[in-house]
């Protein structure tokens, strides 16, 4: 089977973000940028799937400005077997995302659509539902556990309270969680590789998407600072105080 | 024009997320309809009939609808939403699971997890893990949103008289079927849902000592949470995981046990009500947002601490 990863640039996780003085968005000048942590373990299960010899091809996608073909390079040196990548200049939301993808699916007709179940930049949560709701295909979100049985997939989820298995008929997209499994990392060897693998670049204009949004954001703060609060001697202290001052207990 | 609210509920019980939800809605301004959408769930309608400010209870049973599959659930909430110019539902995993299917059957921009309604069309969400908070407006004819319980205090489930109206519903997309569910048998509360969560870092040591964290949890009737360092180190599932990458929690108590306070984990609990930090190493970041902090070795503190509750 094809399978169809979605990867995004998103900042570092590691760096602590700053927003910009005049309050229209967090600056992201300088500041460094990786594969999304869900979308680096959608690439991770795409290729063990692979492994198995349940997939025989992996095409990586990612939509943005020319540097998002840093993140597909690395999916290809993940193991990926070739790239698209969808210049753009303008920011995308989850639905011009969802709908740029899903004229991705029509073109490339995967079996199986894997994404991260949130980029942790927006944290918006909705491109694979989106997608899975345009394609016409089935979805599981939050996946901790797939194995594809013939024409259809079964997934573990997270949800609240525990775990809940779904089967999926195929073609269906999977958004993934944590758990799913622990990425590798890519050798050097395999990052020379992936330089030579191809990567085909393609406009919204070309799949016929226009990408507008119906969302303004008026301004970006930062959250109300906690102040550091008082110092306990005692056990006894702390919890006299979580009783009788913070009432918490 | 009125809200919809899809409620959260498992066909017996109706989630706490949707008081806060139902606020939410208050919030924006307008008549507002409860949709339960399920199997066997008169029960919940009944339970949905009484929030207060609530005017309308849509019921709609069907098999298809039972375990809340996406798929179908969509469908009819996309259906019955052409008539609404908001829904709204909780950021329950099933409502952040359907929602954006719903949203974009109507060919409209979703907005997740709000935490403030600035007007009718104008939300603040967090984003990059709560380091920063969004104002956006949505010119969309209908709005898809998530609401964060968190975020808005929750309405009485209590002294609300709407009327229950069954809508038909045959929605069955046919393409996923529920095969089992396995809930978390551990009498702790969830971490996500949890009103005081024990979290334990690295100074824990091994995966072992986090039996002292869940003694005091089960004093407090806690949830046990753990920083990625915890999980990293194989001390415990990932599943417990709060921060960036993990779970987001705000529980009234959050109690920060050999934890430095990476951004990472503080992305994850800093909008808790109380922060108690238990650290050897007095200069650990995790103080510097603590409200109350002990400088102790976890090790006398915690068994110090489960005797004294």
């Amino acid at each position: 089977m094809k399978i169809l990863v979605a990867v995004k640039r998103v900042i570092d996780y590691n760096v602590k973000v700053r927003v910009k003085a005049d309050n229209t968005d967090v600056d992201l000048t300088n500041v460094k940028m990786a594969i999304n942590p869900f979308c680096e373990i959608a690439v991770e299960e795409a290729v063990r799937l692979k492994e198995k010899g349940v997939a025989t091809e992996i095409v990586a996608v990612s939509l943005g400005a020319k540097e998002c073909q840093e993140q597909i390079r690395t999916a290809l040196a993940l193991g990926a077997d070739r790239g698209i990548q969808v210049q753009t200049d303008q920011s995308l939301g989850s639905l011009a995302v969802a709908k740029l993808l899903k004229a991705i699916v029509d073109e490339e007709k995967p079996d199986l659509v894997l994404l991260g179940k949130q980029s942790i930049d927006s944290d918006n949560g909705q491109t694979g539902q989106m997608l899975a709701a345009l394609a016409d295909m089935s979805q599981a979100t939050y996946a901790s556990e797939i194995n594809v049985d013939g024409d259809n997939v079964n997934v573990t989820r997270e949800v609240d309270g525990g775990l809940q298995t779904l089967s999926l008929k195929l073609p269906a997209v999977i958004t993934t969680d944590l758990r799913l499994n622990e990425p590798r990392y890519a050798s050097l060897p395999n990052i020379m590789k992936a330089k030579r693998k191809p990567l085909d670049v393609k406009s919204p204009e070309d799949l016929g998407v226009a990408v507008s949004s119906t969302l303004t954001t008026i301004k970006v703060e930062p959250p109300a600072e906690r102040q550091a609060g008082i110092k306990v001697a005692s056990v006894d202290e702390l919890v006299e105080k979580l009783k009788n001052e913070a009432k918490v207990i | 024009m009125a809200i919809l609210v899809v409620a959260d509920h498992d066909n017996s019980t109706l989630g706490a997320g949707t008081l806060n939800t139902v606020a939410a809605a208050t919030a924006i301004g307008g008549e507002i309809h409860l949709l339960v959408a399920g199997s066997g769930c008169s029960g919940v309608a009944g339970q949905a009939s009484t929030i207060a400010g609530v005017s309308k209870v849509l019921l709609a049973e069907n098999a298809a609808l039972e375990n809340r599959l996406a798929e179908n659930v969509s469908l009819l909430v996309a259906e019955l939403g052409k008539d609404y110019s908001h829904i709204l539902a909780s950021t329950s995993t099933d409502a952040r699971n359907m929602m954006p299917r719903v949203a974009a059957v109507l060919d409209v921009d979703q907005i997740s997890d709000i935490i403030r309604v600035e007007s009718n069309d104008t939300f603040a969400r967090p984003i990059y893990a709560g380091n920063a908070i969004a104002t956006v407006q949505s010119s969309a004819s209908i709005k898809v949103m998530t609401v964060r319980s968190t975020g808005f205090d929750p309405v009485s489930a209590e002294g609300g008289s709407a009327s229950v109206e069954t809508v038909a519903s045959s929605h069955d997309a046919g393409v996923s079927s529920f095969v089992s569910e396995e809930l978390a048998q551990s009498d702790r509360p969830e971490l996500a849902a949890a009103d005081i969560i024990v979290s334990g870092g690295r100074g824990m040591g091994n995966g072992e000592n986090f039996e002292l964290l869940y003694k005091v949890a089960d004093k407090l009737g806690a949830a046990v949470g753990a920083s990625r360092a915890a999980v990293d180190a194989g001390y415990v599932p990932n599943d417990m995981q709060v921060g960036q990458t993990g779970k987001i929690v705000a529980p009234k108590l959050y109690v920060a046990v050999g934890i430095s306070g990476a951004i990472q984990h503080l992305a994850g609990m800093k909008d808790s009500k109380v922060i108690v930090a238990i650290n050897k190493d007095e200069e650990a970041p995790i103080f510097q947002v603590a409200d109350y902090s002990l400088v102790a070795d976890l090790f006398d503190a915690i068994p110090e601490l489960e005797s004294k509750l």
